[in-house]
């Protein structure tokens, strides 16, 4: 597996939400992504950057271009050092908020991609990992 | 090349910060790095002697590569400073060379401190200098970011204020939505719809989401609240232009909009709206 590209983004403010949406839906363009496959990847990332700031009170993102036996994939990655989530597979059901939120976000970004990795630690914090593969 | 394993370059440039400090200062005058107008000496002088501690700080801890966690505050405060200057009308390139214009006096002293050992003092050139590029595109990137910002929210403001509830029939009403749909904005909008039913008392809204790139779990919360808030009022909602891959990404989402009617097209909702309030469009043949 080859990384050909990588880039961060700052998470602190809801303005970054959409700043992050752009930045997706462009490399996924940029990676001649489907139509679908960059709406569902654009709103997974918007999911876990809106996490990341109003759960994980602010964090980072990674996007990163994989290229692993002539596929080639974009990964992104949310990690903040907030709260983290005492029960992960609580966490992934649908409807559950500790919020006011639809609760759908973990949940729902998780179909949303190919490969959903989740990562918390109590007070240390949260990391998701998600990859898309495009479809040749 | 360039590796840095052993390279000297922090504990230099932290030897030498005052002298550093000014030779860049004037560099920036000379270059013109920033608009001395925009920006107070005393500010200005602060600021660049907190890049260099931070620089020194990042140069300690890697010199391989500033996407790094260890340069992570070096970044932020560039954001900060590159951002501030889109707000504030620097051009791009005063905000790329602000960083660019430290080069000359750091080149300057190593050439000085490592006159006796050349090939020390090529690879620490190729150091700095590739390090420097990394923070002088990181700084034009956020520069970048700070002017879309601005764009957006101008761009925000303007639908904010113009108000896209149409009564397009009697009784019917249509709100076309354009845009990010943010916690600010769909408030307005929907005040200005729950005041419009009562207005022209109306009994069919159709709301058109064909212009919203992405509806996420928040925007279909809002359309929800929104929804659920005219039907209190007695009045029907009808979405419109939910297109293909938002439709396929919604239900994967785990967002439905069981109760609520939906149309493919506004002409499609607009027929449905119609046939609700008992009106029949009928097509008259031409006469020769
Ligand atoms: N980055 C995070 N840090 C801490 N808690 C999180 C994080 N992301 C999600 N959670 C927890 O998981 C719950 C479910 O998240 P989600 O499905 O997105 O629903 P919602 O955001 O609507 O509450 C959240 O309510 C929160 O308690
Ligand atoms: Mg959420």
């Amino acid at each position: 597996m080859k990384i050909s590209h990588n880039e961060t983004i700052h998470l602190g403010a809801s303005e970054d939400i959409s700043y992050i949406r752009q930045k997706v839906r462009k490399w996924m363009v940029e990676l001649r992504f489907s139509l679908v496959e960059q709406t569902k990847i654009v709103t997974a990332a918007s999911e876990l950057a809106r996490n990341t700031i109003e759960h994980g009170g602010g964090g980072r993102a990674q996007l990163i271009v994989l290229t692993d036996n002539g596929r080639t994939g974009l990964q992104l990655i949310f990690e903040d050092n907030g709260p983290g989530i005492p029960d992960l597979e609580l966490a992934l059901e649908d409807g559950y908020s500790t919020g006011s939120g639809l609760g759908l976000g973990l949940s729902g970004s998780k179909r949303l991609v190919d490969e959903f990795d989740l990562k918390s630690k109590p007070d240390k914090g949260t990391c998701i990992t998600i990859t898309k593969w495009r479809l040749n | 090349m360039g590796t840095g394993k052993n390279s000297k370059i922090a504990e230099i440039i932290n030897n030498s910060k005052e002298e550093l400090l000014e030779n860049w200062l004037k560099e920036q005058k000379k270059a013109k790095a920033q608009h001395t107008e925009l920006i107070s000496e005393g500010e200005l002088r602060h600021r660049s002697e907190e890049l260099l501690s931070l620089f020194v700080r990042g140069c300690l801890s890697g010199l391989e590569d500033t996407s790094t966690e260890a340069w992570s505050e070096m970044r932020d405060f560039l954001s900060s400073i590159s951002r501030n200057n889109a707000r504030q009308g620097f051009s791009p390139s005063e905000t790329a060379t602000y960083i660019f214009s430290l080069k000359q006096p750091v080149f300057a002293l190593l050439r000085q401190e490592l006159s006796n050992e050349p090939d020390a003092l090529l690879d620490e050139i190729w150091t700095v200098s590739k390090l420097l590029d990394s923070l002088g595109l990181h700084s034009f990137e956020e520069y970048q970011r700070g002017r879309e910002e601005i764009i957006e929210r101008q761009r925000q403001e303007m639908i904010g204020h113009s108000n896209p509830v149409m009564k397009i029939w009697e009784g019917i009403l249509t709100v076309p939505l354009i845009g990010t749909l943010d916690s600010e904005r769909t408030q307005v909008i929907m005040e200005n719809l729950l005041q419009k039913i009562v207005d022209t008392e109306s009994s069919i809204v159709i709301i058109e989401i064909s212009g919203v790139p992405t509806v996420d779990t928040e925007v279909a919360q809002y359309l929800f609240k929104t929804v659920a808030a005219a039907k209190l009022m007695g009045t029907e909602c009808i979405i419109s232009g939910i297109r293909p891959q938002i439709a396929q990404t919604m239900v994967q989402l785990g967002v439905a909009f069981d109760d609520i009617m939906t149309k493919t097209t506004l002409a499609d909702a607009l027929q449905y709206a119609f046939k609700q309030s008992n009106l029949d469009i009928v097509q008259h043949q031409k006469r020769a």
